[in-house]
């Protein structure tokens, strides 16, 4: 992942092209094979079949209704398609639980804010790292020994995402207070700070101001760029999805009509054809 | 002035993570316990210890219990009582059925057999929420006094299920004096609830604040719900159970099936709404105020009453008790739903900017 340009680079350029002549691309992590998801008669998703490779930044767009949230549901095992294969590194994945998902290193955000409002900026994003603690109830009721050692590890890396993310001066403040933009940033916080090999982003930047969508753009980068993490976003701004993605691939009523690199996507007929309407 | 954290600079994250990050609540709570343990003994009257100081600290247990489950992990229950009855019977058989057990080897025993049907009675959680689940825990409380009072074995064969517990015995010594007893029941809740803090505080807490937050987020992280549930049930029996085991064996001596009733159990859910939902002080708050004010009420109305040369009958007194225990609830569930914790943490805040407004 090492490369000749600073960091800073990449900092808030939204003009600037995909980033992928600069980063090295890994094989195949994740293939979805043929996936078909109904609920009732409801047909959420059809025959979709596309995959993600190590460290790219790969988009699932689409017009409201086409099943992207569907997707990433399948993908971190929140819902069980009724066909297809999913392989992840290599493997075939059978019936997953949600909780595992987070075992095989895939975290997410969603799409309405799922933080847990009661709680602080930091306990939210402590508990990101619940998987990663080991000591049971008796050990925290006793505070002792493994419990309170791992509190203090595990408080060392929540503040290195802390840190990561700008958001020293609100870590004591309870989630519910906050403005929406920094929620936004708190639960990227907390899916980051379970350290995954895949994040899933549904919506990050939805509802943002300008400034607040460049620096969630320049979080994604830097993501991909320094912890080589590989990104799975669903994302309806056009410019930031062009400008951020390697490759995409674009659903319309639960079907694919679109898969590749931002430029072939962006003069895809098809792809025109479901964002414009027909006739145009 | 006297309540500020400025110039207490944290240089880690132990210091920043301690019990009370601010000095003057590190000297408050020592005060205190101070107070509580070595003066109360030497100053309050036998009345006081019996009346009013152990069945507080009691329901401030089974309170605490029930914040845990409900508070915490968000799941309501109104099978409180029904525990502690469990606690209580299952403590007095222990002692009984096993020659020479420890006293509070025997609590513990309860407290674990109240976990034990906490954990059965918890598993309709795993499919309903919320007033649903409420409505399942009261069979809890209609099955464990139906059992309690159907089988004589379980109260050694007495008329009409009531025991009378053993003698207290610790370490060869017998408590007969309220004092002794005050003193057991205090360093047993003072115990508990540290535990209780520090669960709360670590990662079993987060993972219970989590479900009850947001659930699906919960377990897309990867908290498992299932044993992250019971495991809120197991221990908030525990505290209920062992509370019941106090309740029986420090406070009356003697109890029955029927005085562990469902208006026991309301009594302790208006507890945690009056103190706090999700707070350890806030359980110690409601259970002295739901406690305290009909005491309260009882020697100022006829006070009142007197002063202003009204007619003064006990039965009328007792009618406006309730009226206005009924109000000021209604009224606290109105101005702050979030109970007396929450009005002490904003005094707080109050205080630590004070004497500036903001």
């Amino acid at each position: 992942m090492n490369h000749p340009e600073p960091i800073s680079a990449l900092y808030g350029q939204s003009s600037e092209p995909s980033t992928m002549s600069r980063k090295k691309i890994g094989e195949v992590i994740l293939d979805l094979q043929n996936i078909s998801l109904r609920f009732g008669g409801v047909k959420a998703l059809t025959d979709i079949s596309f995959n993600v490779r190590a460290h790219e930044i790969r988009a699932i767009i689409g017009p409201n209704g086409a099943g992207k949230s569907s997707m990433l549901n399948v993908i971190n095992g929140v819902y069980h398609p009724q066909d297809g294969k999913i392989f992840w590194h290599g493997e075939e994945r059978k019936r997953m639980e949600p909780h595992m998902a987070a075992q095989q290193n895939i975290a997410r955000t969603f799409q309405n804010i799922a933080l847990f409002k009661g709680m602080s900026v930091l306990d939210n994003i402590m508990t990101g790292r619940i998987t990663k603690m080991k000591a049971n109830f008796l050990e925290h009721a006793l505070w002792f020994g493994r419990a309170r050692r791992e509190e203090l590890e595990h408080r060392q890396k929540v503040e290195e995402v802390i840190d990561f993310l700008e958001i020293q001066h609100i870590r004591k403040t309870p989630v519910g207070r906050l403005p929406y933009g920094l929620q936004k940033r708190v639960e990227l916080g907390r899916a980051l700070a379970a350290e995954p090999s895949m994040l899933l982003l549904d919506e990050p930047m939805a509802g943002m101001n300008v400034e607040e969508k460049q620096d969630m753009c320049r979080f994604i980068l830097d993501v991909n760029d320094q912890f080589g993490t590989t990104i799975v976003l669903i994302e309806h701004d056009m410019g930031v999805v062009m400008d951020i993605s390697d490759r995409v691939v674009v659903l319309d009523y639960g079907k694919k009509i679109g898969d590749g690199e931002p430029e072939e996507v962006k003069n895809n007929e098809d792809v025109i054809r479901a964002y414009l309407g027909a006739g145009h | 002035m006297l309540y500020r954290e400025a110039g207490q600079f944290k240089t880690s994250y132990a210091a920043d993570q301690q019990l009370f990050p601010i000095r003057q609540d590190r000297i408050g709570v020592l005060v205190l316990l101070a107070v509580a343990f070595l003066g109360v003994p030497l100053l309050a009257s036998e009345y006081w210890f019996s009346a009013i100081l152990i069945p507080f600290l009691i329901f401030a247990l089974a309170a605490l219990g029930l914040n845990i489950l409900t508070g915490y992990a968000g799941q309501l229950s109104l099978g409180s009582a029904a525990f502690m009855a469990v606690g209580a019977y299952a403590a007095y058989n222990f002692q009984l059925r096993i020659e020479g057990l420890p006293l509070i080897a025997s609590f513990i025993c309860g407290g674990l057999t109240a976990a034990a049907v906490g954990i059965l009675f918890g598993l309709p959680s795993l499919r309903i929420k919320g007033f649903y689940l409420a409505v399942a825990t009261l069979a809890a409380q209609f099955f464990i006094v139906w059992c309690l009072t159907k089988f004589p074995w379980l109260s050694n064969n007495s008329s009409s299920g009531v025991i009378s517990t053993q003698k207290l015995m610790l370490f060869g010594h017998e408590l007969n004096t309220p004092v002794e007893k005050y003193l057991l029941v205090l360093g047993i809740v003072v115990v508990m609830a540290l535990a209780a803090k520090n669960m709360v505080r670590s990662t079993t807490g987060r993972a219970w604040m989590a479900v009850r937050d947001m659930d699906v987020a919960a377990s897309v992280i990867g908290i498992r719900l299932m044993p992250t549930k019971l495991l809120a049930f197991a221990v908030s029996s525990f505290y209920c159970g062992v509370a019941g085991a106090l309740y029986a064996f420090c406070y009356l001596g003697s109890v029955e099936p029927d005085g562990f009733s469902l208006e026991m159990s309301f009594k302790i859910l208006f507890m945690i709404i009056i103190g706090g939902v999700g707070s350890i002080m806030g359980s110690f708050l409601g259970a002295a105020f739901i406690l305290l004010l009909p005491i309260f009420l009882d020697v100022a109305l006829p006070f009142l009453a007197e002063l202003f040369g009204l007619p003064f009958a006990s039965a009328t007194v007792s009618h406006i008790q309730i009226l206005v225990f009924g109000a000021l609830i209604m009224f606290f569930l109105i101005v702050e739903p979030h109970g007396l914790a929450r009005l002490w943490q904003i005094a707080k805040e109050k205080l630590r900017l004070w004497p500036f407004p903001h």
